[in-house]
């Protein structure tokens, strides 16, 4: 075995150059920055651009732009970034722009605790812009699953036009681990697929509403549009409403048609078992130790791991629920996903958290304790 | 481009443009027009990029492609355009408006010099909302938001962008004849090109404030702002700069992989806190340590504590080195402290209290330690690092608790050592290696 020993930000820039990104602008923030110092190294040398911009609005201002000139582009931050994200977020939902988000979540609210975990950002990428139209959202728990999930994420943005979320955390982001990146097999990377037509090309175009429009790049054959506003296929201004509704209801369906596809998740199932410990992140880790005692100590436990966190994995959660009594729920916030669980848990079955936010992880031991699995 | 000429770039399939009558935008977009047919680009490779307001109605209303984003980004997403494919001719159309909520953008545009012109539509008001105040608004002005006269003053968006770097810089009229001639130069210019240029809102601005014409070149003259061509250097362009700077970068390689070469005796998960001062290389002998660990055969963790003042007050590193793949990477129950002054110490000192009898705390002599259940092991670190060089206390530290524990042979932390560092730094870390087996074998 042939191991490195890097922190979750080096995986995530190499996985963003294996997935075929050549275009990084971002704004210094811990924990984020140094995937911002990765990319400054690891682009130019491969014809690519990554540049520090001004802010936060510029740095995605400038991948969106980026992005739609062909580009595959990666930006980088953490809460207070997103924060400021937020108006061109919609506008890359609005104009169909693949994106790929990197947060690397530390303790908020507002500048908190600049060097410190948390995962308070859950429900925060979901519901990120006005319009609460669908996004999608990764969780590694990992440093080899964020290089793996760089990929997946960078292939999703492409395949649904979409901005994808990275939720990371300072806890997989700066923490170091022996790993070996070459043993992990990645997704080949998905390429834009060029408009076939030649002329009367239409941006958003789309014979059924989950059916994700080819994109053409600015500078290639076709001449194109974008646009924040409310418009057309062809991406002009529009205010009848029937055609508003058959937008909207595109955004919602090319997401939500492909759930099960963008799924991921990881099921150690116990037969019999009456409770499920249901995590993503960091937390998952723990969760697993937290289960394997309970096990140790005659209890029946299951485990369920979110790697996809929106759309919400629904069938794969509800299935693994199935026959469950108690629900156990961990998170590094207040209580954010648990909300999600709720409402997807069997009549009866009783749903706990596990919740702590003080910029220490959640123990196996809290964990077990606090869910009652010992 | 080839085939015949283009005599407009304007289409009238989306209908007449949608301003005022007589709203200055109108006169400006066919200004541009004239300006794009004298510069013959193809459509595909122009991007007319504009901001919100009325004057972000434009976009439609062109035979390019179109770029139509958020108030006061539209420079953001011009520059990100222009950086992935230098070949576009890239043209934002904004209001005064959208320099003022964009302002930061523009200064920053203006400073890189990236090629992009930038052709400001400035009505001193923001004609889409209302009629209320910009940037630009005259002193004394009146508008929807300044019931008494403009009290704040006016913005000069030339001189701003000048003083940011801006190497092409015009002020002019709306109406004024020759308009498309310095569009034309603005666009042709190689760098960051900003034409600002002022004209009547028709519905707000100019009644509320009896402007016509004429009034508003004595308003601009009277300003004192200047009119005509402001700027003109030569200056590198941004993404020309960049890609000449990319050339000439080193390709770095900065994988360091690790095959396992010796053997361990590390039965279960072991926790390993180092506790010393900023400037004591504490984050880089950890990870020394960790990687000798994983030439032994280990897997390993770190994570590392220490203030955003990086250069003053303690820094910590947690070690977990183990034989199987480490889940949980806090360390709530050290196996070994490794306390290296009195800023490490004070910075874990209240969980020292918490250390069972099982851990071993190796700290440096004379530090006031707390009472404890852990084992104590004090060495004169501080006094050996002063022979040896005083960045090397980590070394000594680590190198004396492996000879005391053998958590793996020796050899693995000096091939570490030879292999992962540089030759120089390399030579006084083996001497410091050496020195922490000394103080062990003295102790013995
Ligand atoms: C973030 C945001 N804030 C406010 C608005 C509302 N808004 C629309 S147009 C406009 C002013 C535009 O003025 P200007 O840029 O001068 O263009 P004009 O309408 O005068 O051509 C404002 C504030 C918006 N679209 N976005
Ligand atoms: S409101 Fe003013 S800026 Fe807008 S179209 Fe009318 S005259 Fe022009
Ligand atoms: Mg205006």
């Amino acid at each position: 075995m042939s191991l490195e020993f890097i922190e979750g930000n080096e995986a995530i820039a190499r996985g963003a150059l294996k997935a075929g990104c050549r275009f990084f602008a971002g704004y210094p923030i811990t924990p984020a920055s140094t995937i911002l110092q990765y990319m400054l190294e690891l682009l130019p040398p491969e014809g690519g651009v990554a540049v520090q911009a001004e802010d936060e609005i510029a740095a995605i201002g400038f991948c969106i732009g980026a992005s739609m000139a062909g580009q595959k582009a990666l930006t980088a931050t953490s809460g207070p970034g997103i924060s400021l994200y937020s108006e061109n977020i919609g506008l890359a939902i609005m104009g169909e722009t693949p994106l790929v988000i990197v947060d690397v979540q530390r303790q908020g609210p507002a500048t908190g605790s600049a060097t410190k975990g948390a995962d308070g950002d859950i429900q925060f990428v979901r519901w990120v812009t006005s319009g609460g139209l669908p996004i999608i959202a990764l969780c590694p728990a990992t440093v080899a699953e964020a290089y793996e999930l760089t990929v997946r994420a960078f292939n999703l943005s492409e395949r649904y036009r979409v901005p994808v979320f990275l939720l990371s955390n300072k806890e997989i982001s700066l923490t170091r681990e022996s790993v070996d990146l070459d043993a992990i097999a990645l997704l080949p990377p998905v390429a834009r697929t060029p408009p076939t037509c030649d002329k009367d090309y239409r941006p958003h175009g789309f014979a059924r509403p989950e059916e994700v429009p080819a994109l053409a790049n600015f500078g290639d054959a076709l001449v194109t549009r974008y646009t924040t506003s409310t418009h057309d296929q062809a991406g002009y201004l529009t205010a009848n409403p029937a055609v508003i509704q058959e937008m909207i209801d595109h955004y919602v369906a090319k997401i939500e048609a492909a759930a099960d596809e963008i799924a991921l998740v990881k099921h150690d199932r116990q037969d019999g078992a009456e409770t499920l410990v249901v995590s993503y992140g960091i937390t998952a880790r723990a969760a697993g130790l937290a289960a394997r005692a309970a096990r140790a100590n005659g209890r029946k436990v299951s485990s369920l791991t979110l790697q996809t966190l929106y759309p919400v994995p629904e069938k794969a959660i509800a299935a693994a629920m199935t026959g469950v009594k108690r629900v156990v729920v961990p998170e590094m916030n207040m209580g954010q996903y648990i909300r999600e669980i709720e409402r997807l848990a069997p009549p009866g079955a009783a749903v706990v958290g596990v919740n702590k936010m003080n910029t220490t992880l959640l123990s196996p031991d809290e964990i077990a304790r606090q869910g009652g699995l010992l | 481009m080839s085939g015949t000429a283009l005599r407009t770039y304007m289409t009238d399939q989306v209908g007449p443009l949608p301003f005022c009558p007589g709203c200055g935008h109108d006169r400006l977009l066919k200004d541009l027009d004239k300006a794009l047919v004298a510069l013959q680009i193809a459509p595909k490779n122009l991007v007319i990029v504009t901001d919100i307001g009325c004057i972000g109605l434009a976009d439609r209303y062109f035979v390019a492609n179109a770029f139509h984003g958020l108030h006061g980004r539209s420079l953001t997403y011009a520059t990100g355009l222009k950086l992935a494919r230098p070949d576009l001719t890239v043209i934002v159309l904004i209001g005064d408006g959208g320099c003022g909520i964009g302002g930061t953008h523009l200064l920053n545009a203006a400073r890189r010099n990236v090629d992009i012109t930038a052709i400001v539509a400035n009505n001193f008001n923001y004609g889409m909302t209302g009629g209320q105040h910009s940037v630009t608004t005259p002193s004394g002005g009146r508008t929807a938001t300044t019931p008494s006269g403009n009290i704040e003053a006016a913005m000069d968006l030339c001189a701003t962008v000048i003083g940011a770097g801006a190497s092409w810089v015009y002020r002019g009229l709306g109406y004024e004849q020759g308009l498309a001639n310095r569009i034309v130069e603005g666009i042709r210019h190689p760098g960051f090109a900003l034409l600002d240029v002022c004209e009547l809102c028709t519905a707000y601005y100019g009644p509320r404030n009896e402007l016509n014409k004429k009034k508003l070149y004595e308003l601009v003259a009277a300003s004192g702002m200047g009119l005509g061509l402001l700027a003109d250097k030569a200056r590198p362009e941004f993404g020309a700069a960049y890609r000449e700077a990319a050339r000439r970068a080193p390709k770095r390689q900065r994988v360091t992989v690790i095959e396992a070469a010796f053997t361990h005796s590390v039965a279960k998960q072991t926790g390993l806190v180092v506790a010393g001062s900023a400037g004591q290389k504490i984050r880089s002998t950890a990870t020394l340590f960790a990687r000798a660990g994983m030439l032994a055969g280990l897997q390993a963790t770190q994570k590392d504590d220490y203030p955003i003042t990086v250069m003053t007050g303690p820094s910590v590193s947690e070690l977990n080195l183990a034989p199987d793949w480490i889940a949980y990477t806090a360390i709530d129950k050290p196996d070994y402290v490794l306390l290296l002054s009195a800023d490490g110490l004070n910075k874990i000192r209240a969980s020292l209290g918490r250390l069972p009898p099982s851990c071993l705390v190796l700290a440096d002599e004379g530090l006031d330690l707390p009472e404890t259940d852990a084992r104590l092991m004090t060495l004169p670190l501080t006094r050996a690092a002063k022979e040896v060089g005083r960045l090397s206390i980590g070394t000594i530290a680590l190198a004396a608790l492996l000879e005391s524990e053998k958590l793996f042979p020796m050899a693995a932390f000096e091939a570490a050592i030879t292999r992962y560092q540089s030759k120089d730094i390399a030579e006084v870390n083996i001497k410091a290696m050496n020195a922490g087996i000394a103080l062990v074998a003295n102790t013995a």
